[in-house]
């Protein structure tokens, strides 16, 4: 039973399959449906945690890490599918094959930070993706601009092009080294001299993975498809594909490419980039879903300054990062998702008076803001100041410099929000009512935000010792 | 480690900073007003109690770290927790812990609104305020020193005056701004050390630019919540539109964590740079006394002219510490008391004039002595102390102040001479106001004095305004080792670098 976390899915979405050959699904069927399989994926995912094994002729390895990618991604389906099952924005009558697609993808993002042959990565990948671009045409098209349907389609452009760069790389590395798999492409690239060629195929297929984690230059779809997708689709969108980016990134890097020093450069540059890019174009945004797709390109910036240590502790501190990233990011996007009384596009202004309207979801939305803007005592702080320390001892000054500076800038906006919550006017804005459900969901977030940001020890050694045994 | 004086018995620091926290938490699940008030006022009182036998059981023999305790918190990074106290800290930490029970009596019926989440503001507010100052780890530090902001934010942001939305961003943004160079600053010197605890980064050799570099970035943080001139500009906006809770704790604590951080950091770590930049931050100093006190007079409003006071008084205590010698720097630690206790009591007198005629302006304030003998006794006595009257708390600390200045530079201390004669000058206009008026006063006559709550909370303030000016031994006696060490460990450090200075010029 070590791939149990992927039969889970793999059965949920079958189940949804078989749900959506009924003429009119019964909504409360496929809530609870959606919600009985993400609470069995994470417990699947819990107890595989400790499983060890390779399937299909060395293709598919179940280790520490791959066990811990599916841990973290596991958990934030459950917690997302318990804001998200309502779906004011998805027609119900297109409900089951929604989750079919969604449950799809989160298998896709499973075998994918299992996978360690390239065919399987990019069969893995695109199974993930593919089901994802169905996803944000699916929304209500309530607004008759088809908005949803036109982020639809540059999602898909945009995501083909990335991955035909990625495949490009990965056809270089099967041309240099005559194999697929990763660990016969690092024994040939260590054993050999130093091989330009094996730092362009590194570099190409850190392409198709930047465009899933939305860092700078790969980031342009960011905005526009967190626009159009529906609020649920996007917290979907922003949260656990990143995890499975940051899984296979790390894979790549760790290959003996070569030329490490052209390597960091490359990520420093794309890492400021990345950061400036996107805080000083967050600043200006009105549309929340908007704002936090330009957070997440800065965001995506420090994930890239962890990993340009090139070592395990950079690596281990990656994986600390994202975990915290998407806990504060489905914070947030709970309470988006809350708020919007039919599903629609939210303006930083529409939170005005939230503490008057629902005291609690302005608390969840407040700590998931300060959190992401690195305010201690949360993750995001210990996180943001463990990779600055990281990347300090790489001899990266002016990198760590820049990097401080972008925390100013991100506060700016960040603290908007929490000012619209609690300093403006409700004016006649509705009250808002939250079930227990998310209440209880939204406390978890937070709590896990604090306790992870006062008590990081645990994680890091663990995704550290993790990464040490895989490299 | 040979610093710390471990306490092998009971957690005392641990508990200070926790017990708020905890009794913060309570709050939010028990619901009503009138229990989140006493409950709150229980729990700072009981943690003002707890300092007693920190302040009796404080030995002020040595200048190691007392009641240290010490546990691994990430050991990957050598960051531990590790608090403790020596001469320079236990006086903010008792000023804290004092006043705390205080703001939450000035709240008693300021706050009507939102109580609960209020108090559960104000406690966890005191737990990082006290963290701040026992802190013994950099790392510690700077969680304490940045979380605060978030308390202090929601303080002004929902209970605070009409321009609370401008005025808490306006705060957030400089306080957030100026430190987040900190951060590199203290992360480079973990890579150079090798250690994140404190008294390990000092007196170590670091190369003089490095220090520079170091000195600017904790200069830049600390400056900017002192405040000195020119980055004073968050703390009249933030004075004003702050609850009076919020404006006392500002004025009394928050101010005295820059100048805390001065002299914690500043001087031990970055020896050779304190010395070369000391001029130009004097001079600093005395710019923001004598502008303090210019703009002071011309002030309508009254927290605005206190706020600016506050400018002025806290130059007095850079320019105590940075004269670099143990009548400065001990007057300069008094000093951030006084200024604790002076103005944190101005505050509550304005906030209890401004529940009566909801406002705050000054020529709406005339002629009310009549009215209210008691109040105008009390701010009367705090006026005078507030520019340094013989026999009031704040004379000891400026005249200790000026007689370091004159041992540093006659030129130096005769620049700030005027700033003393200004404050006298515009606390006795708003006094001569208050009191008296003119002619053509407003009706005061439904204004009623103050109530036995309202007493009870300036006494305490009164006592300590004469203790001090009276007299002041048993507090110089807490901080006298500790300054007189920093100071000689300083000096000797200047003999040693005397030559390599002289070439570097």
């Amino acid at each position: 039973m070590v791939i149990l976390p992927e039969l889970v899915l793999l059965a949920g979405a079958l189940a949804f399959f078989v749900i959506s050959l009924g003429k009119a699904p019964e909504d409360k069927l496929v809530r609870s449906t959606a919600l009985l399989v993400g609470f069995a994926t994470f417990a699947a995912a819990v107890l595989a945690f400790n499983s060890q094994g390779t399937l299909f002729h060395g293709a598919y390895a179940i280790d520490r890490f791959s066990q811990l990618f599916k841990l973290l991604i596991g958990f934030a389906l459950a917690l997302m599918l318990v804001f998200s099952r309502n779906h004011k924005d998805i027609e119900s009558r297109v409900r089951p094959e929604y989750f079919l697609f969604q449950l799809l993808s989160v298998l896709g993002l499973m075998m994918l930070v299992s996978a360690v042959e390239l065919i399987l990565m990019f069969v893995a990948l695109e199974l993930s993706s593919f089901a994802l671009y169905l996803l944000v045409p699916m929304r209500d098209d309530r607004s008759g601009v088809r908005m949803q349907m036109e982020a639809g389609m540059k999602y898909i452009l945009f995501g083909v092009m990335a991955t035909g760069f990625m495949l490009y790389g990965m056809s270089y590395l099967f041309g240099l080294t005559g194999t697929t798999s990763l660990a016969g492409i690092t024994a040939f690239l260590s054993a050999g001299t130093p091989q330009p060629a094996a730092v362009v195929a590194v570099v190409m297929i850190l392409g198709g993975l930047f465009f899933k984690l939305a860092a700078f230059p790969l980031h342009f779809w960011v905005p526009d498809i967190y626009q159009g997708a529906s609020n649920e689709t996007t917290a979907f969108i922003s949260t656990i594909p990143k995890i499975g980016a940051v899984a296979v990134l790390i894979r790549f890097l760790a290959l003996p490419s070569g030329h490490p020093q052209f390597l960091v450069h490359l990520l420093a540059g794309v890492a400021l980039c990345s950061m400036f890019y996107g805080n000083l174009s967050a600043l200006v945004q009105k549309d929340i879903k908007r704002m936090l797709g330009f957070s997440g390109i800065a965001h995506a910036g420090f994930i890239i300054l962890a990993l340009l240590a090139l070592n395990g502790e950079g690596y281990g501190l990656a994986i600390y990062y994202i975990a915290g990233y998407v806990l504060m990011n489905l914070a947030c996007f709970l309470v988006i998702s809350t708020v919007s009384q039919r599903g629609e596009n939210l303006r930083i202004e529409d939170f005005n008076g939230l503490y008057r309207r629902q005291p609690l979801l302005a608390f969840i939305l407040a700590v998931g803001l300060f959190g992401l803007a690195g305010i201690p005592p949360f993750v995001g702080f210990m996180g943001k100041f463990m990779i600055l320390t990281s990347a300090l001892r790489a001899d990266q000054l002016v990198v760590v410099c820049l990097a401080a500076i972008n925390t100013a800038i991100a506060i700016f906006y960040y603290l908007n929000v929490v000012k619209a919550a609690y300093t403006a006017d409700p004016e006649n804005r509705p009250a808002v009512t939250a079930p227990a459900s998310i209440q209880a969901t939204g406390v978890v977030l937070v709590t896990a935000i604090v306790l992870l940001g006062a008590l990081p020890s645990r994680l890091v050694e663990y995704a550290w010792a993790v990464v040490q045994s895989m490299l | 480690m040979d610093q710390l004086q471990i306490s092998g018995g009971f957690p005392l620091l641990s508990l200070l900073i926790f017990l708020p926290l905890a009794g913060g938490l309570v709050l939010l699940f028990v619901r009503g007003e009138q229990f989140a008030r006493l409950w709150a006022l229980g729990v700072t009182t009981l943690t003002a109690l707890i300092t007693v036998p920190l302040l009796v059981g404080f030995d002020p023999s040595t200048a190691r770290y007392q009641f240290a305790e010490l546990y691994a918190w990430i050991p990957r990074f050598n960051i531990q927790y590790v608090v403790g106290v020596d001469g320079i800290s236990i006086l903010l930490v008792a000023l804290t812990t004092f006043i705390m029970p205080f703001c939450v009596l000035a709240s008693w019926q300021y706050i009507q609104h939102r109580v609960t989440p209020f108090m559960f503001c104000l406690l966890i507010m005191e737990t990082s305020m006290v963290g701040v100052f026992v802190a013994l780890d950099f790392v510690l530090f700077y969680i304490f020193w940045e979380f605060m902001l978030i308390p202090m934010y929601l303080l002004i942001a929902v209970w605070g005056g009409p321009r609370r939305a401008y005025a808490s961003i306006k705060f957030f943004l400089y306080t957030l701004a100026g430190s987040v160079l900190l951060l590199v600053a203290l992360i480079a010197l973990y890579l150079k050390t090798g250690s994140f605890f404190i008294p390990d980064m000092m007196w170590q050799e670091y190369s003089l630019t490095f220090q520079v570099l170091v000195f600017l970035a904790f200069f830049l943080a600390f400056a900017i919540k002192v405040p000195m001139f020119p980055f004073h500009t968050w703390l009249p906006a933030a004075h004003v539109e702050a609850p009076t809770a919020g404006s006392v704790i500002l004025a009394s604590v928050l101010l005295k964590m820059g100048t805390y951080g001065l002299v914690r950091f500043c001087l031990p770590i970055t020896p050779d740079a304190t010395m070369l930049l000391a001029v130009p931050i004097l001079w600093l100093s005395i710019a923001g006394i004598i502008y303090g006190g210019f703009t002071a007079l011309a002030q309508q409003d009254m927290k605005k002219l206190i706020a600016y006071s506050s400018v002025g008084h806290m130059g007095f205590v850079t320019l105590g510490i940075f004269v670099l010698n143990t009548r400065g720097l001990e007057g300069a630690m008094l000093q951030m008391i006084n200024h604790g206790v002076t103005t944190g009591a101005l505050f509550l007198c304005v906030g209890m004039i401004y529940e009566r005629t909801h406002s705050r302006e000054l020529a709406l304030a005339t002629g009310v002595g009549r009215y209210m003998p008691w109040y105008v006794t009390f701010l009367t006595f705090f006026s005078l102390s507030s520019f340094a009257f013989p026999g009031t708390n704040s004379f000891i600390g400026e005249f200790l102040v000026l007689a370091g200045a004159f041992e540093f530079d006659p030129v130096v201390a005769l620049a700030a001479i005027p700033g003393a004669v200004l404050a006298a000058a515009y606390m006795l206009r708003m006094l001569q106001k208050i009191v008296w008026g003119g002619t053509a006063n407003p009706d005061q006559s439904h204004l009623f004095d103050l109530s036995k709550r309202e007493i009870v909370v300036l006494a305490p303030f009164l006592l300590f305004v004469f203790w001090i000016g009276l007299g002041p031994q048993p507090f110089v006696d807490l901080m006298h080792v500790s300054v007189t060490n920093l100071l000689d460990q300083l000096h000797t450090w200047q003999e040693g670098h005397r030559v390599a200075l002289a070439l570097w010029r």
